[in-house]
């Protein structure tokens, strides 16, 4: 995957600011209504969050609002894959989608004092930590790229983004690196 | 940069959102029954108008939803914005057909 060669170089380490992938997930989109937050709770034994901009986490597991009928869940390769089956069944009587995107995007954490600086370089929101707390996520833009941002620390951001952006992000966050070193 | 109040997530940076045409066009029924000139005003004859205006936008990078927007067309301020499902927060100036 030539697309990734860039985001595979390695970390990109500034003063103040650290970006790096993050190992390989499993990822789910779920829609649906409210009854199908409520099973999938009830399924996955995790908080589904009905709050808007909301990430909910529990371990190496995590849902994260996207909408109002739409969730990212996601875990750590490997120990969400049996539950998969388990969520299905359980919604199997209910209106729903549940897809695996777990090889559509990949995830960079942006770390360091700088964090908020250097996402500021091409995200319009604003991420000071009283407008953007933890715990917030939403989908929203970083140059020219969907992200969808996390704010998972004081000082830590999460941004899952499609794999065929992930080489352009990371030389965007490169560049608006310089701004800050 | 111009904030504009998603319904679902709250007051969001411009860049986010898509323009979505004007609202509150009802598919003539029965459609089966339709002249031509009917057909055209639906499909195609959209107001121009100067002042408020009631509009379509989408939350495309972020909630992803459909709303409506009472909108200034002259001073480009957004008097409101409300659900689909809910009627305008105030008729809307000159849209009637």
């Amino acid at each position: 995957m030539r697309d990734l060669t860039q985001a595979r170089r390695g970390p990109l380490l500034k003063p103040g600011a650290l970006v790096k992938t993050l190992p390989p997930a499993t990822r789910f989109i779920l829609r649906g209504g409210p009854a199908v937050r409520a099973a999938a709770e009830q399924a996955l034994a995790l908080e589904v969050p009905a709050s808007p901009c909301r990430a909910a986490l529990d371990g190496e597991r995590a849902a994260l609002w996207l909408g109002p009928d739409e969730w990212l869940l996601l875990a750590s390769e490997g120990s969400a894959a049996s539950r998969a089956p388990a969520l299905s069944a359980a919604l199997q009587a209910l209106p729903h989608s549940l897809v695996d995107i777990s090889h559509r995007q990949i995830a960079l954490a942006v770390e360091g004092p700088a964090a908020e600086t250097l996402l500021a370089a091409g995200c319009p929101l604003d991420l000071d930590a009283r407008a953007f707390p933890i715990g917030m996520c939403t989908r929203t833009v970083l140059g020219k790229a969907e992200i969808v941002l996390w704010r998972t620390g004081t000082e830590a951001f999460r941004i899952e983004v499609w794999r065929s952006f992930a080489g352009y992000l990371c030389a965007f966050l490169a560049e608006a690196a310089h701004g800050i070193g | 940069m111009l904030l504009i109040q998603c319904p679902y997530c709250g007051e969001r940076p411009e860049p986010e959102f898509v323009y979505g045409g004007q609202a509150h066009i009802a598919r003539p029924q029965p459609s089966a029954e339709l002249s031509d000139q009917e057909w055209t005003n639906f499909l195609y004859r959209r107001n121009n108008t100067r002042g408020a205006h009631a509009e379509r936008w989408r939350h495309t990078h972020g909630c992803g939803r459909f709303f409506n927007a009472l909108r200034d067309t002259t001073t480009d301020h957004f008097l409101a914005t409300y659900k689909l499902s809910e009627p305008p927060p105030r008729p809307p100036a000159e849209s009637a057909e």
